[in-house]
């Protein structure tokens, strides 16, 4: 006998962001690093810093980390970022 | 309650063969948690909206983070589909309403690497129609309704919020709870207040509770009538599991069956004195972790001293289990106090304002 069921599925996307034009060339530009503040992410970005700067002529990187590493960046954070050109959050796991 | 107008569900129907078609199309999708499910028909999907007198597209909340509403028809759907009865969706709707609460943390607690589930306390005379057993196996497969309820949970954070392996989910190792992982409160064979009630739930009223919990941790003391002596060995276990997972405080919940109930009821102890005991008792030196293999990040603050409850509220004390037994458990929380157990009356406007006096 055929049944007739139902998705169980949200069926829906929440709308999602967009993402920012990308640039040609990190040279001189500000690029800020969201951290979970997980014991990962020093070694990380702490590279990831010297790239930037040494490989790529990055001027300026700032660090910022999460209060809550589970939850989305704080309300601080997210605002600052404006400032910025590029943006990288890792997970640190 | 009768709804005025004849429900119109939206969701997208299918027309699959037989039961068996529908196990191999619904596991396919990734919409099962591997165990067979229930075919979600309409006409079982609008019993259970009947039952609590929604209409499909009642917004029952907005998970905070992803910003993914959550609806009526399509709990409803997953909870058919893990085996519900109308009567047990209150229950479900209920406990997804305290999830959905902005302390609970729903998106961390469900994709973690840390691997907690979702807790399931039931209080008040609701234990009754739906017809809990919180005594022999309390934990496990104890009954029917704590066994449904608590998948309908799972199940539709795999199909709602993408919950699943891999996918939102990143769990480590999970653990069994992830099933189902629901008991009810033995409030009839205790004089302990229930837990609804000391959380600020009006007696009477029938209320869950959603805590993010690890595995249940247990312990055994047959050897004294002490409340000390007995909660000395639940207050152990939280050492241990501040030193061997979290060492930070947050909500952790113990199960106390009969047997060990009656001693320190004897003794005229209260939940408030346990909590206050264990509130004391719970407690380690930054340092010991050097003792279990963490010595690297005691760093220079091996005196500082860390309780497993920030506060003796954090405490949720559960009287449940089998009547013979001096076995009880310690269920610990996800990661220190990032998220918060939440408590909501079954029945009630959970974002209604306070009437004015």
């Amino acid at each position: 006998m055929t049944l007739r069921v139902l998705d169980p599925t949200s069926e829906s996307r929440p709308v999602a962001g967009q993402l920012a034009q990308r640039l040609s060339s990190l040279a001189g530009k500000t690029v800020g690093f969201i951290s979970n503040g997980k014991e990962g992410t020093k070694a990380y970005f702490t590279h990831l810093d010297r790239l930037l700067r040494e490989e790529l002529g990055v001027a300026q990187v700032v660090w910022r980390t999460k209060s809550n590493y589970s939850a989305p960046a704080d309300r601080s954070i997210v605002d600052e970022l404006k400032q910025w050109q590029a943006v990288v959050a890792g997970v640190g796991d | 309650m009768q709804l005025a107008h004849t429900p119109v569900l939206t969701s997208k129907v299918y027309d699959v063969a037989d039961f068996a078609a529908v196990q191999e199309f619904y596991h396919s999708n990734g919409w099962t948690d591997g165990l067979p499910v229930v075919p979600p028909t309409e006409a079982a999907v609008e019993a259970c909206l009947g039952w609590v007198g929604m209409p499909p597209d009642q917004l029952l909340g907005v998970e905070p983070v992803r910003q993914q509403p959550i609806t009526a028809e399509k709990l409803a759907i997953n909870a058919v589909m893990a085996g519900c009865l109308p009567m047990h969706f209150p229950v479900v709707v209920t406990a997804w309403q305290a999830m959905l609460k902005e302390e609970f943390l729903l998106h961390g607690v469900t994709s973690s690497t840390g691997g907690c589930a979702v807790l399931i306390v039931i209080n008040g005379p609701i234990r009754h129609e739906i017809g809990v057993n919180p005594t022999f196996n309390a934990l496990g497969n104890s009954d029917r309704a704590t066994s449904v309820i608590g998948r309908a949970i799972r199940l539709a954070l795999i199909n709602l919020l993408d919950v699943r392996p891999g996918g939102i989910d990143r769990s480590t190792l999970g653990h069994p709870g992830k099933f189902s992982y629901c008991l009810a409160e033995d409030e009839e064979d205790t004089v302990w207040q229930p837990l609804s009630v000391q959380r600020g739930a009006p007696a009477g009223a029938s209320a869950v509770t959603v805590m993010a919990a690890l595995g249940p941790r247990q312990v055994m003391n047959e050897w004294t009538r002490d409340p000390k002596e007995i909660l000395e060995t639940f207050a152990a276990e939280m050492r241990a599991n501040q030193l061997h997972y979290s060492i930070y405080g947050g909500n952790y919940a113990i199960i106390i069956p009969k047997q060990l109930r009656e001693h320190i009821q004897a003794a005229g102890w209260t939940k408030r004195h346990i909590a206050e005991f264990l509130f004391e008792r719970a407690r380690v030196r930054r340092g010991e972790w050097a003792s279990v293999g963490k010595g690297e990040i005691v760093r220079d603050r091996a005196a500082k001293v860390h309780a497993a409850l920030d506060s003796p509220e954090h405490l949720l004390v559960v009287a449940a289990g089998g009547p013979a037994g001096g076995f009880g458990a310690v269920i610990p929380p996800w990661m220190g106090s990032r998220t918060k157990a939440v408590t909501a009356v079954i029945g009630a406007c959970v974002d209604c304002e306070a009437p004015q006096a």
